[in-house]
Protein backbone atom coordinates (compact mmCIF):
# COMPACT_ATOMS: atom_id res chain seq x y z
CA UNK A 1 0.00 0.00 0.00
CA UNK A 2 1.29 3.43 -0.78
CA UNK A 3 -0.11 6.91 -0.76
CA UNK A 4 -2.76 8.40 1.48
CA UNK A 5 -5.60 6.21 2.78
CA UNK A 6 -8.16 8.93 2.20
CA UNK A 7 -8.17 12.14 0.19
CA UNK A 8 -11.09 14.56 0.17
CA UNK A 9 -10.90 17.57 -2.11
CA UNK A 10 -13.47 20.36 -2.11
CA UNK A 11 -16.29 18.06 -1.04
CA UNK A 12 -19.66 19.77 -0.92
CA UNK A 13 -23.11 18.35 -0.40
CA UNK A 14 -26.17 20.49 -0.91
CA UNK A 15 -29.70 19.67 0.14
CA UNK A 16 -32.84 21.42 -0.94
CA UNK A 17 -34.80 23.06 1.80
CA UNK A 18 -38.54 23.66 1.61
CA UNK A 19 -40.41 25.25 -1.27
CA UNK A 20 -42.29 22.20 -2.58
CA UNK A 21 -41.50 20.33 -5.76
CA UNK A 22 -39.77 22.96 -7.82
CA UNK A 23 -38.98 25.90 -5.60
CA UNK A 24 -36.92 26.10 -2.47
CA UNK A 25 -33.42 27.08 -1.62
CA UNK A 26 -30.46 24.80 -1.39
CA UNK A 27 -28.12 24.83 1.54
CA UNK A 28 -24.76 23.17 1.90
CA UNK A 29 -24.70 20.58 4.69
CA UNK A 30 -21.04 20.02 3.91
CA UNK A 31 -19.28 22.96 2.36
CA UNK A 32 -15.96 22.64 0.53
CA UNK A 33 -14.26 20.19 2.89
CA UNK A 34 -10.79 18.91 2.07
CA UNK A 35 -8.61 16.66 4.12
CA UNK A 36 -6.19 13.80 3.81
CA UNK A 37 -5.41 10.81 5.97
CA UNK A 38 -1.76 9.84 5.59
CA UNK A 39 -0.49 6.38 4.78
CA UNK A 40 0.46 5.46 8.34
CA UNK A 41 -2.48 4.50 10.58
CA UNK A 42 -3.97 7.34 12.57
CA UNK A 43 -7.16 8.52 14.19
CA UNK A 44 -8.61 11.68 12.73
CA UNK A 45 -11.57 13.17 14.59
CA UNK A 46 -14.28 15.37 13.23
CA UNK A 47 -15.91 17.27 16.06
CA UNK A 48 -19.00 19.42 15.81
CA UNK A 49 -22.43 19.96 17.30
CA UNK A 50 -25.71 18.64 15.89
CA UNK A 51 -26.38 20.02 12.45
CA UNK A 52 -22.75 20.82 11.71
CA UNK A 53 -22.70 18.35 8.83
CA UNK A 54 -20.49 15.70 10.37
CA UNK A 55 -22.87 12.82 9.75
CA UNK A 56 -23.44 13.87 6.13
CA UNK A 57 -19.67 13.84 5.75
CA UNK A 58 -19.50 10.34 7.22
CA UNK A 59 -22.25 9.15 4.90
CA UNK A 60 -20.33 10.47 1.90
CA UNK A 61 -17.19 8.65 3.06
CA UNK A 62 -19.27 5.48 3.27
CA UNK A 63 -20.73 5.96 -0.18
CA UNK A 64 -24.23 6.31 1.23
CA UNK A 65 -24.64 9.88 -0.04
CA UNK A 66 -23.14 11.34 -3.20
CA UNK A 67 -21.28 14.63 -2.97
CA UNK A 68 -22.67 17.49 -5.06
CA UNK A 69 -19.15 18.67 -5.81
CA UNK A 70 -15.61 17.55 -5.12
CA UNK A 71 -13.99 14.17 -4.97
CA UNK A 72 -13.31 11.50 -2.36
CA UNK A 73 -10.58 8.95 -2.97
CA UNK A 74 -9.76 5.90 -0.90
CA UNK A 75 -6.33 4.34 -1.56
CA UNK A 76 -6.11 6.51 -4.66
CA UNK A 77 -9.37 5.32 -6.21
CA UNK A 78 -12.53 7.41 -6.50
CA UNK A 79 -15.34 6.44 -4.12
CA UNK A 80 -18.13 8.01 -6.15
CA UNK A 81 -18.82 8.12 -9.85
CA UNK A 82 -20.23 5.81 -12.49
CA UNK A 83 -19.93 2.03 -12.23
CA UNK A 84 -16.76 1.78 -14.32
CA UNK A 85 -14.69 4.61 -12.92
CA UNK A 86 -15.25 4.21 -9.18
CA UNK A 87 -13.78 1.59 -6.91
CA UNK A 88 -15.78 -1.65 -7.20
CA UNK A 89 -18.35 -2.35 -4.48
CA UNK A 90 -16.50 -5.39 -3.27
CA UNK A 91 -13.16 -3.59 -3.03
CA UNK A 92 -14.77 -0.59 -1.34
CA UNK A 93 -16.41 -2.72 1.34
CA UNK A 94 -13.17 -4.51 2.00
CA UNK A 95 -11.29 -1.23 2.38
CA UNK A 96 -13.77 0.95 4.26
CA UNK A 97 -16.07 -0.22 7.05
CA UNK A 98 -18.64 1.64 9.14
CA UNK A 99 -19.47 1.67 12.82
CA UNK A 100 -22.71 3.46 13.62
CA UNK A 101 -24.06 5.20 16.67
CA UNK A 102 -26.78 2.83 17.74
CA UNK A 103 -25.82 -0.85 17.64
CA UNK A 104 -29.42 -1.84 18.43
CA UNK A 105 -30.44 -0.38 15.08
CA UNK A 106 -27.45 -1.76 13.21
CA UNK A 107 -28.53 -5.38 13.65
CA UNK A 108 -31.99 -6.86 13.14
CA UNK A 109 -33.69 -8.25 16.22
CA UNK A 110 -34.88 -11.32 14.27
CA UNK A 111 -31.47 -12.80 13.47
CA UNK A 112 -28.75 -14.02 15.80
CA UNK A 113 -26.10 -11.30 15.79
CA UNK A 114 -23.36 -13.71 14.82
CA UNK A 115 -25.10 -14.32 11.46
CA UNK A 116 -24.13 -10.80 10.44
CA UNK A 117 -20.49 -11.50 11.17
CA UNK A 118 -20.54 -14.77 9.24
CA UNK A 119 -22.32 -13.07 6.32
CA UNK A 120 -19.70 -10.32 6.27
CA UNK A 121 -16.89 -12.86 6.11
CA UNK A 122 -18.69 -14.83 3.41
CA UNK A 123 -19.90 -12.00 1.21
CA UNK A 124 -16.61 -10.15 1.26
CA UNK A 125 -14.82 -13.42 0.45
CA UNK A 126 -12.56 -13.13 3.46
CA UNK A 127 -12.83 -16.85 4.11
CA UNK A 128 -14.24 -19.92 2.37
CA UNK A 129 -16.02 -22.81 4.04
CA UNK A 130 -17.77 -22.73 7.42
CA UNK A 131 -14.66 -23.61 9.41
CA UNK A 132 -12.55 -20.82 7.98
CA UNK A 133 -15.40 -18.36 8.36
CA UNK A 134 -15.81 -19.27 12.03
CA UNK A 135 -12.08 -18.88 12.57
CA UNK A 136 -12.10 -15.39 11.03
CA UNK A 137 -15.16 -14.36 13.06
CA UNK A 138 -13.67 -15.69 16.27
CA UNK A 139 -10.41 -13.87 15.59
CA UNK A 140 -12.24 -10.57 15.07
CA UNK A 141 -14.26 -11.08 18.26
CA UNK A 142 -11.13 -11.87 20.24
CA UNK A 143 -9.63 -8.51 19.35
CA UNK A 144 -12.57 -6.77 21.06
CA UNK A 145 -12.47 -9.04 24.09
CA UNK A 146 -15.31 -11.38 23.08
CA UNK A 147 -15.43 -14.80 21.44
CA UNK A 148 -17.59 -16.74 19.03
CA UNK A 149 -18.58 -19.09 21.81
CA UNK A 150 -19.90 -16.22 23.92
CA UNK A 151 -22.16 -14.72 21.29
CA UNK A 152 -23.23 -17.81 19.32
CA UNK A 153 -27.00 -17.98 18.86
CA UNK A 154 -27.78 -14.82 20.83
CA UNK A 155 -30.05 -11.99 19.69
CA UNK A 156 -29.48 -8.27 20.19
CA UNK A 157 -31.67 -7.99 23.27
CA UNK A 158 -29.43 -10.46 25.05
CA UNK A 159 -26.50 -8.06 24.90
CA UNK A 160 -25.78 -4.81 26.67
CA UNK A 161 -25.17 -1.70 24.55
CA UNK A 162 -21.45 -1.86 25.23
CA UNK A 163 -21.16 -5.52 24.22
CA UNK A 164 -23.19 -4.97 21.09
CA UNK A 165 -21.05 -2.01 20.09
CA UNK A 166 -17.96 -4.19 20.53
CA UNK A 167 -19.59 -6.78 18.27
CA UNK A 168 -20.17 -4.14 15.59
CA UNK A 169 -16.50 -3.19 15.86
CA UNK A 170 -15.59 -6.87 15.43
CA UNK A 171 -17.82 -7.05 12.35
CA UNK A 172 -16.05 -4.06 10.85
CA UNK A 173 -12.67 -5.71 11.45
CA UNK A 174 -13.50 -8.91 9.56
CA UNK A 175 -12.36 -7.80 6.07
CA UNK A 176 -9.24 -6.16 7.58
CA UNK A 177 -10.11 -2.73 6.16
CA UNK A 178 -7.68 0.16 5.82
CA UNK A 179 -10.22 2.66 7.10
CA UNK A 180 -13.05 2.56 9.63
CA UNK A 181 -15.55 5.39 9.72
CA UNK A 182 -17.08 5.55 13.20
CA UNK A 183 -20.04 7.91 13.52
CA UNK A 184 -20.66 8.69 17.22
CA UNK A 185 -19.71 5.16 18.24
CA UNK A 186 -19.80 5.78 21.98
CA UNK A 187 -22.53 8.35 22.48
CA UNK A 188 -25.07 5.62 23.27
CA UNK A 189 -22.70 3.78 25.56
CA UNK A 190 -22.45 4.27 29.32
CA UNK A 191 -19.83 6.64 30.63
CA UNK A 192 -18.11 3.87 32.56
CA UNK A 193 -17.83 1.68 29.46
CA UNK A 194 -17.05 4.47 27.01
CA UNK A 195 -13.37 4.47 27.75
CA UNK A 196 -13.03 0.71 27.26
CA UNK A 197 -14.38 1.11 23.71
CA UNK A 198 -12.13 4.07 23.02
CA UNK A 199 -9.17 2.00 24.18
CA UNK A 200 -10.19 -0.79 21.80
CA UNK A 201 -10.00 1.68 18.90
CA UNK A 202 -6.56 2.70 19.90
CA UNK A 203 -5.34 -0.89 20.20
CA UNK A 204 -6.80 -1.80 16.82
CA UNK A 205 -5.09 1.16 15.22
CA UNK A 206 -1.70 0.07 16.56
CA UNK A 207 -2.04 -3.70 16.20
CA UNK A 208 -3.99 -3.99 12.96
CA UNK A 209 -2.79 -0.75 11.34
CA UNK A 210 -6.27 0.54 10.61
CA UNK A 211 -7.00 4.25 10.32
CA UNK A 212 -10.10 5.78 11.85
CA UNK A 213 -12.28 8.71 11.02
CA UNK A 214 -13.86 9.32 14.42
CA UNK A 215 -16.95 11.48 14.26
CA UNK A 216 -18.16 12.81 17.58
CA UNK A 217 -19.47 15.72 19.58
CA UNK A 218 -17.50 14.61 22.61
CA UNK A 219 -14.36 16.67 22.90
CA UNK A 220 -12.84 14.72 25.76
CA UNK A 221 -12.72 11.38 23.93
CA UNK A 222 -11.58 13.15 20.73
CA UNK A 223 -8.76 14.75 22.67
CA UNK A 224 -7.83 11.47 24.28
CA UNK A 225 -7.84 9.33 21.15
CA UNK A 226 -6.98 11.36 18.09
CA UNK A 227 -3.81 12.20 16.28
CA UNK A 228 -5.61 14.91 14.35
CA UNK A 229 -8.74 16.92 15.13
CA UNK A 230 -10.97 18.91 12.79
CA UNK A 231 -13.65 21.21 14.18
CA UNK A 232 -16.71 21.41 11.99
CA UNK A 233 -19.27 24.20 12.09
CA UNK A 234 -22.07 24.87 9.59
CA UNK A 235 -20.65 22.44 7.06
CA UNK A 236 -17.12 23.80 7.08
CA UNK A 237 -13.96 22.68 8.80
CA UNK A 238 -13.04 25.83 10.65
CA UNK A 239 -9.97 24.63 12.46
CA UNK A 240 -7.75 21.57 12.42
CA UNK A 241 -4.48 20.24 13.77
CA UNK A 242 -3.19 18.08 16.59
CA UNK A 243 -5.46 17.93 19.65
CA UNK A 244 -2.99 19.98 21.62
CA UNK A 245 -2.91 22.73 18.97
CA UNK A 246 -6.63 22.90 18.39
CA UNK A 247 -8.08 22.20 21.80
CA UNK A 248 -5.50 23.76 24.08
CA UNK A 249 -5.08 26.90 22.03
CA UNK A 250 -8.22 27.32 19.97
CA UNK A 251 -7.95 30.10 17.44
CA UNK A 252 -11.67 30.21 16.64
CA UNK A 253 -14.21 31.51 19.10
CA UNK A 254 -16.52 28.65 18.14
CA UNK A 255 -13.94 26.10 19.27
CA UNK A 256 -13.54 28.00 22.54
CA UNK A 257 -17.32 27.91 23.06
CA UNK A 258 -17.29 24.16 22.47
CA UNK A 259 -14.48 23.69 24.96
CA UNK A 260 -16.23 25.85 27.55
CA UNK A 261 -19.45 23.88 27.26
CA UNK A 262 -17.88 20.57 28.24
CA UNK A 263 -19.15 19.67 31.72
CA UNK A 264 -15.88 19.07 33.53
CA UNK A 265 -15.41 17.53 36.92
CA UNK A 266 -12.61 19.84 37.91
CA UNK A 267 -14.08 23.33 37.63
CA UNK A 268 -17.63 24.68 37.54
CA UNK A 269 -19.01 27.00 34.95
CA UNK A 270 -18.95 30.55 36.28
CA UNK A 271 -22.63 30.93 35.28
CA UNK A 272 -23.64 28.14 37.68
CA UNK A 273 -21.60 29.61 40.51
CA UNK A 274 -23.19 32.97 39.78
CA UNK A 275 -26.80 31.71 39.82
CA UNK A 276 -26.24 29.75 43.01
CA UNK A 277 -24.46 32.63 44.75
CA UNK A 278 -27.14 35.12 43.71
CA UNK A 279 -29.95 33.04 45.19
CA UNK A 280 -28.02 32.38 48.36
CA UNK A 281 -27.62 36.15 48.75
CA UNK A 282 -31.38 36.59 48.38
CA UNK A 283 -32.15 34.02 51.03
CA UNK A 284 -29.78 35.67 53.45
CA UNK A 285 -31.57 39.01 53.05
CA UNK A 286 -35.02 37.40 53.25
CA UNK A 287 -34.45 35.86 56.65
CA UNK A 288 -33.12 38.67 58.82
CA UNK A 289 -32.36 37.33 62.27
CA UNK B 1 -39.67 16.74 50.37
CA UNK B 2 -39.55 13.10 49.37
CA UNK B 3 -38.45 10.05 51.35
CA UNK B 4 -37.52 6.74 49.78
CA UNK B 5 -37.25 3.88 52.26
CA UNK B 6 -35.98 0.33 51.55
CA UNK B 7 -37.72 0.31 48.21
CA UNK B 8 -37.72 -2.80 46.04
CA UNK B 9 -38.94 -2.19 42.51
CA UNK B 10 -39.15 -4.43 39.49
CA UNK B 11 -40.99 -5.41 36.37
CA UNK B 12 -43.21 -8.29 35.32
CA UNK B 13 -45.90 -10.25 37.09
CA UNK B 14 -44.90 -13.91 36.73
CA UNK B 15 -41.14 -13.57 36.58
CA UNK B 16 -40.32 -10.56 38.70
CA UNK B 17 -37.16 -8.83 37.54
CA UNK B 18 -35.70 -6.66 40.25
CA UNK B 19 -34.46 -3.26 39.11
CA UNK B 20 -34.14 -1.46 42.43
CA UNK B 21 -33.16 -3.63 45.35
CA UNK B 22 -33.61 -1.89 48.66
CA UNK B 23 -32.78 1.74 47.97
CA UNK B 24 -33.04 4.41 50.64
CA UNK B 25 -32.60 8.12 50.00
CA UNK B 26 -34.19 11.46 50.65
CA UNK B 27 -34.55 14.80 48.91
CA UNK B 28 -34.75 18.01 50.90
CA UNK B 29 -36.24 21.42 50.14
CA UNK B 30 -34.52 23.79 47.75
CA UNK B 31 -31.81 21.54 46.45
CA UNK B 32 -30.62 19.83 43.30
CA UNK B 33 -30.06 16.12 43.74
CA UNK B 34 -28.29 14.13 41.05
CA UNK B 35 -28.67 10.37 40.72
CA UNK B 36 -25.68 8.78 38.99
CA UNK B 37 -25.03 5.21 37.91
CA UNK B 38 -24.66 3.09 34.82
CA UNK B 39 -27.45 1.66 32.65
CA UNK B 40 -29.23 -1.06 34.52
CA UNK B 41 -28.38 0.34 37.95
CA UNK B 42 -32.03 1.20 38.52
CA UNK B 43 -31.82 4.98 38.43
CA UNK B 44 -34.58 5.51 35.85
CA UNK B 45 -36.84 2.98 37.58
CA UNK B 46 -36.38 4.76 40.89
CA UNK B 47 -37.26 8.15 39.45
CA UNK B 48 -40.35 6.69 37.76
CA UNK B 49 -41.50 5.30 41.09
CA UNK B 50 -40.87 8.67 42.74
CA UNK B 51 -43.12 10.17 40.09
CA UNK B 52 -45.70 7.46 40.84
CA UNK B 53 -45.82 6.19 37.29
CA UNK B 54 -46.68 2.51 37.69
CA UNK B 55 -48.23 2.22 34.24
CA UNK B 56 -46.08 -0.27 32.34
CA UNK B 57 -45.59 -3.26 34.58
CA UNK B 58 -43.52 -1.47 37.20
CA UNK B 59 -44.24 -2.87 40.66
CA UNK B 60 -43.11 -2.02 44.14
CA UNK B 61 -42.91 -5.08 46.35
CA UNK B 62 -41.68 -3.52 49.58
CA UNK B 63 -40.64 -0.25 51.15
CA UNK B 64 -42.34 3.10 50.73
CA UNK B 65 -41.95 6.42 48.98
CA UNK B 66 -43.64 9.39 50.60
CA UNK B 67 -43.71 12.96 49.42
CA UNK B 68 -44.49 15.90 51.69
CA UNK B 69 -45.36 19.04 49.80
CA UNK B 70 -45.77 22.33 51.68
CA UNK B 71 -49.33 22.79 52.96
CA UNK B 72 -50.43 19.24 52.13
CA UNK B 73 -50.80 15.88 53.79
CA UNK B 74 -47.98 13.44 52.97
CA UNK B 75 -48.66 11.63 49.70
CA UNK B 76 -47.80 7.99 49.02
CA UNK B 77 -46.22 7.36 45.62
CA UNK B 78 -49.23 5.32 44.48
CA UNK B 79 -51.38 8.43 44.89
CA UNK B 80 -48.79 10.75 43.38
CA UNK B 81 -50.87 10.98 40.21
CA UNK B 82 -53.16 13.49 41.95
CA UNK B 83 -50.29 15.91 42.35
CA UNK B 84 -48.96 15.65 38.80
CA UNK B 85 -48.52 19.00 37.15
CA UNK B 86 -49.36 20.89 40.29
CA UNK B 87 -46.86 19.84 42.96
CA UNK B 88 -44.69 17.57 40.88
CA UNK B 89 -43.64 17.56 37.25
CA UNK B 90 -41.47 15.43 35.05
CA UNK B 91 -39.01 16.10 32.24
CA UNK B 92 -38.68 12.97 30.10
CA UNK B 93 -35.65 11.99 28.08
CA UNK B 94 -36.86 11.59 24.50
CA UNK B 95 -38.44 14.86 23.53
CA UNK B 96 -39.44 13.50 20.13
CA UNK B 97 -41.43 10.61 21.50
CA UNK B 98 -43.37 12.55 24.12
CA UNK B 99 -44.57 15.51 22.09
CA UNK B 100 -47.50 14.80 19.78
CA UNK B 101 -46.18 15.24 16.24
CA UNK B 102 -49.60 16.27 14.89
CA UNK B 103 -50.26 19.11 17.31
CA UNK B 104 -48.71 22.52 17.57
CA UNK B 105 -46.67 23.01 20.71
CA UNK B 106 -49.03 25.66 22.05
CA UNK B 107 -52.07 23.39 22.06
CA UNK B 108 -50.15 20.59 23.76
CA UNK B 109 -48.96 22.91 26.48
CA UNK B 110 -52.37 24.37 27.23
CA UNK B 111 -54.01 20.92 27.21
CA UNK B 112 -51.49 19.70 29.74
CA UNK B 113 -51.98 22.52 32.22
CA UNK B 114 -53.92 21.93 35.44
CA UNK B 115 -57.34 23.61 35.77
CA UNK B 116 -56.00 26.30 38.09
CA UNK B 117 -53.64 27.48 35.38
CA UNK B 118 -56.25 27.36 32.63
CA UNK B 119 -58.45 30.09 34.07
CA UNK B 120 -59.02 33.18 31.98
CA UNK B 121 -59.23 33.74 28.27
CA UNK B 122 -57.14 31.89 25.70
CA UNK B 123 -55.37 35.13 24.86
CA UNK B 124 -54.45 35.73 28.48
CA UNK B 125 -53.03 32.23 28.87
CA UNK B 126 -51.14 32.68 25.64
CA UNK B 127 -49.70 36.02 26.79
CA UNK B 128 -48.71 34.49 30.10
CA UNK B 129 -47.00 31.55 28.37
CA UNK B 130 -45.19 33.88 25.99
CA UNK B 131 -43.78 36.03 28.74
CA UNK B 132 -42.79 32.95 30.71
CA UNK B 133 -40.92 31.50 27.72
CA UNK B 134 -39.27 34.85 27.04
CA UNK B 135 -38.03 34.83 30.64
CA UNK B 136 -36.29 31.55 29.84
CA UNK B 137 -34.76 32.95 26.66
CA UNK B 138 -37.11 30.99 24.40
CA UNK B 139 -38.70 32.66 21.42
CA UNK B 140 -42.53 32.72 21.69
CA UNK B 141 -42.69 31.51 18.07
CA UNK B 142 -41.96 27.97 19.33
CA UNK B 143 -45.59 27.89 20.45
CA UNK B 144 -46.76 27.93 16.83
CA UNK B 145 -44.37 25.24 15.67
CA UNK B 146 -44.96 21.54 15.25
CA UNK B 147 -42.45 19.42 17.19
CA UNK B 148 -40.58 18.33 14.03
CA UNK B 149 -39.90 21.96 13.17
CA UNK B 150 -37.83 22.36 16.31
CA UNK B 151 -34.36 20.97 16.85
CA UNK B 152 -33.78 18.33 19.52
CA UNK B 153 -32.31 20.87 21.88
CA UNK B 154 -35.17 23.31 21.37
CA UNK B 155 -37.75 20.59 22.02
CA UNK B 156 -35.99 19.60 25.20
CA UNK B 157 -35.95 23.22 26.37
CA UNK B 158 -39.68 23.44 25.66
CA UNK B 159 -40.23 20.37 27.86
CA UNK B 160 -38.18 21.89 30.67
CA UNK B 161 -40.17 25.10 30.33
CA UNK B 162 -43.48 23.22 30.49
CA UNK B 163 -42.40 21.29 33.55
CA UNK B 164 -41.53 24.47 35.40
CA UNK B 165 -44.43 26.66 34.18
CA UNK B 166 -46.77 25.17 36.78
CA UNK B 167 -44.24 26.12 39.49
CA UNK B 168 -44.14 22.67 41.07
CA UNK B 169 -42.46 21.91 44.37
CA UNK B 170 -40.57 19.04 42.82
CA UNK B 171 -39.22 18.58 39.29
CA UNK B 172 -37.99 15.14 38.25
CA UNK B 173 -35.83 14.86 35.15
CA UNK B 174 -34.67 11.61 33.56
CA UNK B 175 -31.49 12.15 31.54
CA UNK B 176 -32.64 15.63 30.47
CA UNK B 177 -29.63 16.30 28.25
CA UNK B 178 -28.47 12.91 27.01
CA UNK B 179 -28.05 12.75 23.22
CA UNK B 180 -27.64 16.52 22.95
CA UNK B 181 -24.37 18.15 22.06
CA UNK B 182 -22.39 20.04 24.64
CA UNK B 183 -23.36 23.58 23.68
CA UNK B 184 -27.08 22.82 23.84
CA UNK B 185 -26.58 20.71 26.94
CA UNK B 186 -24.95 23.60 28.77
CA UNK B 187 -27.87 25.88 27.95
CA UNK B 188 -30.40 23.39 29.28
CA UNK B 189 -28.41 22.77 32.45
CA UNK B 190 -28.14 26.49 33.12
CA UNK B 191 -31.86 26.77 32.53
CA UNK B 192 -32.59 23.97 35.03
CA UNK B 193 -30.44 25.55 37.73
CA UNK B 194 -31.86 29.01 37.10
CA UNK B 195 -35.44 27.71 37.38
CA UNK B 196 -34.75 25.65 40.47
CA UNK B 197 -33.08 28.50 42.31
CA UNK B 198 -35.73 31.00 41.23
CA UNK B 199 -38.60 28.80 42.42
CA UNK B 200 -36.68 27.54 45.44
CA UNK B 201 -38.09 24.07 44.83
CA UNK B 202 -36.31 20.73 44.47
CA UNK B 203 -34.90 19.14 41.37
CA UNK B 204 -34.00 15.48 41.12
CA UNK B 205 -32.29 14.41 37.92
CA UNK B 206 -30.80 11.23 36.56
CA UNK B 207 -27.71 11.26 34.39
CA UNK B 208 -24.87 8.90 33.63
CA UNK B 209 -22.57 11.83 32.90
CA UNK B 210 -20.60 12.68 36.01
CA UNK B 211 -19.55 16.00 34.48
CA UNK B 212 -23.19 17.08 34.46
CA UNK B 213 -23.56 16.08 38.10
CA UNK B 214 -20.46 17.96 39.11
CA UNK B 215 -21.70 21.10 37.38
CA UNK B 216 -25.22 21.37 38.77
CA UNK B 217 -25.96 18.93 41.61
CA UNK B 218 -25.83 20.14 45.21
CA UNK B 219 -26.02 16.58 46.41
CA UNK B 220 -25.20 13.35 44.65
CA UNK B 221 -26.58 9.82 45.01
CA UNK B 222 -24.68 6.95 43.42
CA UNK B 223 -26.71 3.92 42.35
CA UNK B 224 -25.08 0.56 41.78
CA UNK B 225 -26.84 -2.76 41.19
CA UNK B 226 -30.18 -1.40 42.36
CA UNK B 227 -28.90 0.16 45.59
CA UNK B 228 -28.03 3.69 46.56
CA UNK B 229 -24.46 2.96 47.58
CA UNK B 230 -23.29 6.45 48.36
CA UNK B 231 -24.86 9.85 48.98
CA UNK B 232 -23.52 13.22 50.01
CA UNK B 233 -22.63 16.74 48.92
CA UNK B 234 -21.27 16.69 45.36
CA UNK B 235 -17.92 18.21 46.24
CA UNK B 236 -17.33 15.71 49.03
CA UNK B 237 -18.09 12.71 46.83
CA UNK B 238 -15.77 13.92 44.09
CA UNK B 239 -13.01 14.76 46.55
CA UNK B 240 -13.32 11.63 48.64
CA UNK B 241 -15.34 8.82 47.03
CA UNK B 242 -15.95 6.09 49.60
CA UNK B 243 -17.63 3.23 47.76
CA UNK B 244 -15.45 1.14 45.50
CA UNK B 245 -17.79 1.63 42.52
CA UNK B 246 -17.77 5.42 42.93
CA UNK B 247 -13.98 5.38 42.99
CA UNK B 248 -13.93 3.36 39.80
CA UNK B 249 -16.49 5.66 38.15
CA UNK B 250 -14.59 8.81 38.98
CA UNK B 251 -11.28 7.20 38.09
CA UNK B 252 -12.49 6.15 34.63
CA UNK B 253 -13.33 9.66 33.42
CA UNK B 254 -11.44 10.95 30.42
CA UNK B 255 -10.45 14.39 31.52
CA UNK B 256 -10.25 17.00 28.84
CA UNK B 257 -6.60 17.68 28.33
CA UNK B 258 -5.42 14.17 29.08
CA UNK B 259 -4.17 11.91 26.33
CA UNK B 260 -3.91 8.19 26.28
CA UNK B 261 -0.35 7.41 27.32
CA UNK B 262 0.13 5.35 24.21
CA UNK B 263 -0.81 8.19 21.86
CA UNK B 264 1.48 10.60 23.64
CA UNK B 265 4.43 8.27 23.41
CA UNK B 266 3.73 7.69 19.72
CA UNK B 267 3.63 11.38 19.07
CA UNK B 268 6.94 11.84 20.85
CA UNK B 269 8.50 9.04 18.86
CA UNK B 270 7.20 10.60 15.66
CA UNK B 271 8.28 14.17 16.26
Amino acid sequence: MSGPVLEMAGVTRRFRKGGGLLGGKSFAAVDNVSFTLPEEPCVSSIVGESGSGKTTLARMLLRLVKPTEGSIRVLGKPVHGSEGERMSDQEFRRSVQPIFQNPFEAFSSYLPVVDYLRATAKNLEVAKGPKDIDAVVDQALLSVGLSLERIEGKFIRQFSGGELQRISIARALIPKPQLIVADEPVSMVDASLRMSIINIFERIKDEQEISFVYITHDLSTAYYLSDHVSIMNRGRIIESGTPADVLDNPAESYTRDLMDAVPRVTERWPEIEEIKARQQGKEATQVPG
Amino acid sequence: MIEVKDVVLGYGSRAFITAVDGATMSVGHNEIVGIAGESGSGKSTLIRAMYGDFSTGLRMTSGRITATFPGREPVDCHDMRKTWWSDISYVPQGSMSVLNPLMKVHKQLVDGLPKSKRKGSRQAIRRDLESFLAGLDLDPSVLDAYPHQLSGGMRQRVLVAVASYVEPHLILADEPTTALDVVVQKRILLMLVEIQRRLGNSLVFVSHDLGVHYQIADRLIIMYEGKAVEAGPTDEIFANPKHEYTQRLIGSLPKLGTRSSNATSLRRAGS
